[in-house]
């Protein structure tokens, strides 16, 4: 009877096991169909209270839930921006040759890709606490740039996330354990450029697909 | 074993101390050599906290993470006794992020490791004397008390720890979260720090973290917790 939006996990668009040997089939399980699905049902439940405490006219409750809801809702969006940009090593999608218009205005901005690479894990590794790297366009400007989010901070709405990694724990410790230097280094192995350049070239819109309204709120 | 456990974390707070605010001084160069931070031996075997934390778990998280951070540090603060050295003050301050996090994780790890201990070797229980009564106090029973702290363990969001903290200004306890390695200091004294990082449960409990939450009390050195608060 309620008219609040309900979110639903997304299908992940390969196998559990379809990153391995670079993510393994343990944690691509967990992280997605526990800790996605987690983000996704206490969104809905934050909003069905917020929805609630709205119809009663409590302003006070309603402002106290925007925290939590911005933290899930953060949760939901970024972990379903992962999915997307991630395709099997073996796939043709992982070739940066994928990507050309994007690669040449990183090599443009950087030198070269590999360049970019090392930037890009700089700042994963440089993160103090859990959160995410990105590759981001200045909507503005237009200039790429590589930047941080805190826990499950979305990339600023100034700015259209084209490629992003998730650097909590979670992510990476069942199978590398405390060396994220070397999930960092594995994650480029499967990395979807066809998605980022189809991100790069399109709408901030196409981006956010489904969920371009949840991120509008936040 | 308790009178050791604090000189170690009286140490690795003045290390902050005497490295943090002093900028200007070339003396601080040689503080820093004097006090470089080193990983404190565990008063108990890794596998000793088991079943509410596996040895594994206890291994990498003293052996590697607990030594990554007091390795940042000391890497960190010489950076800052060479900024100082130099009279770089925009350099001094960039340093504090670092200093903060790496000196912070040296510190809350130091104290969490003393504020365990094995079941069989007085962990777990309850809290007696001034500990007990503040703790009723406050939350009316120990029970409660311990569901607050298990609420706001599973209210971080993202990396971070939750501590049982002493006000120093009123005396009065309290529960309070902090995020990444935000160290306890200033106007609250820590008492019991529990790590809600991902890295402190993940291996055995994965995405289960309240299971965690709720084992953690089988392992709580109150004794510790209860000389903090003198
Ligand atoms: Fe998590
Ligand atoms: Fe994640
Ligand atoms: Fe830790």
């Amino acid at each position: 009877m309620s008219s609040v939006a309900k979110y639903t996990l997304p299908a992940l668009p390969y196998a559990y096991d379809a990153l391995e040997p670079h993510i393994s089939k343990e944690i691509m399980t967990l992280h997605h169909s526990k800790h996605h699905q987690t983000y996704i049902t206490n969104l809905n439940n934050f909003l069905q209270t917020q929805s609630t405490a709205s119809l009663a006219g409590d302003l006070i409750k309603q402002l106290s839930l925007q925290q939590a809801i911005n933290f899930h809702a953060g949760g939901h969006i970024n972990h379903t921006l992962f999915w997307e940009n991630l395709a099997p090593a073996s796939s043709s999608s992982t070739s940066p040759d994928c990507a050309p218009k994007l690669v040449a205005a990183i090599n443009t901005r950087w030198g070269d890709l590999s360049t970019f690479q090392q930037k890009f894990n700089t700042a994963l590794l440089s993160l103090k606490g859990s959160g995410w790297g990105w590759l981001v366009q200045d909507l503005e400007s237009g200039a790429l740039e590589v930047i941080t989010s805190r826990d499950q901070d979305v990339v600023p709405a100034t700015k259209k996330p084209l490629l992003g990694v998730d650097f909590w724990e979670h992510a990476y410790y069942l199978q590398y354990l405390n060396d994220k230097a070397a999930y960092a280094v594995g994650i480029w192995k499967v990395v979807n450029w066809k998605i980022v350049e189809k991100r790069f070239t399109g709408s901030t819109d196409i981006v956010f697909g489904s969920l371009v309204g949840l991120k509008a709120g936040l | 074993m308790s009178a050791t456990l604090l000189r170690t974390s009286t140490a690795a707070r003045s290390v902050l101390r005497s490295g943090a605010p002093k900028r200007a001084a070339s003396a601080a160069a040689t503080t820093f050599v004097r006090g470089k931070a080193t990983l404190p031996d565990l008063p108990y075997d890794y596998g000793a906290l088991e079943p509410s934390i596996s040895g594994k778990i206890m291994e990498l998280h003293h052996k590697n993470h607990h030594q990554t951070y007091v390795n940042s540090f000391n890497a960190a603060s010489e950076q800052l006794a060479e900024a100082g050295a130099k009279g770089d003050v925009a350099a001094s301050v960039a340093l504090q992020p670092l200093i903060n996090f790496h000196g912070g994780g040296h510190i809350n790890h130091s104290l969490f490791w003393e504020n365990l201990a094995p079941s069989k070797n007085g962990g777990g229980g309850e809290p007696s004397g001034a500990l007990k009564s503040a703790i009723e106090t406050n939350y009316g029973s120990f029970d409660a008390f311990k569901g607050k702290f298990n609420t706001a363990l599973a209210g971080i969001q993202g990396s971070g720890w939750a501590w049982l903290v002493k006000d120093n200004e009123t005396g009065q306890i309290g529960i309070r979260t902090y995020a990444n390695q935000d160290p306890v200091v200033g106007k609250f004294t820590p008492l019991l720090g529990v790590d809600a990082w991902e890295h402190a449960y993940y291996l055995q409990y994965q995405n289960r973290k309240a299971e965690y939450f709720g084992a953690i009390w089988d392992v709580i050195n109150w004794k510790t917790v209860e000389s903090r608060l003198k």
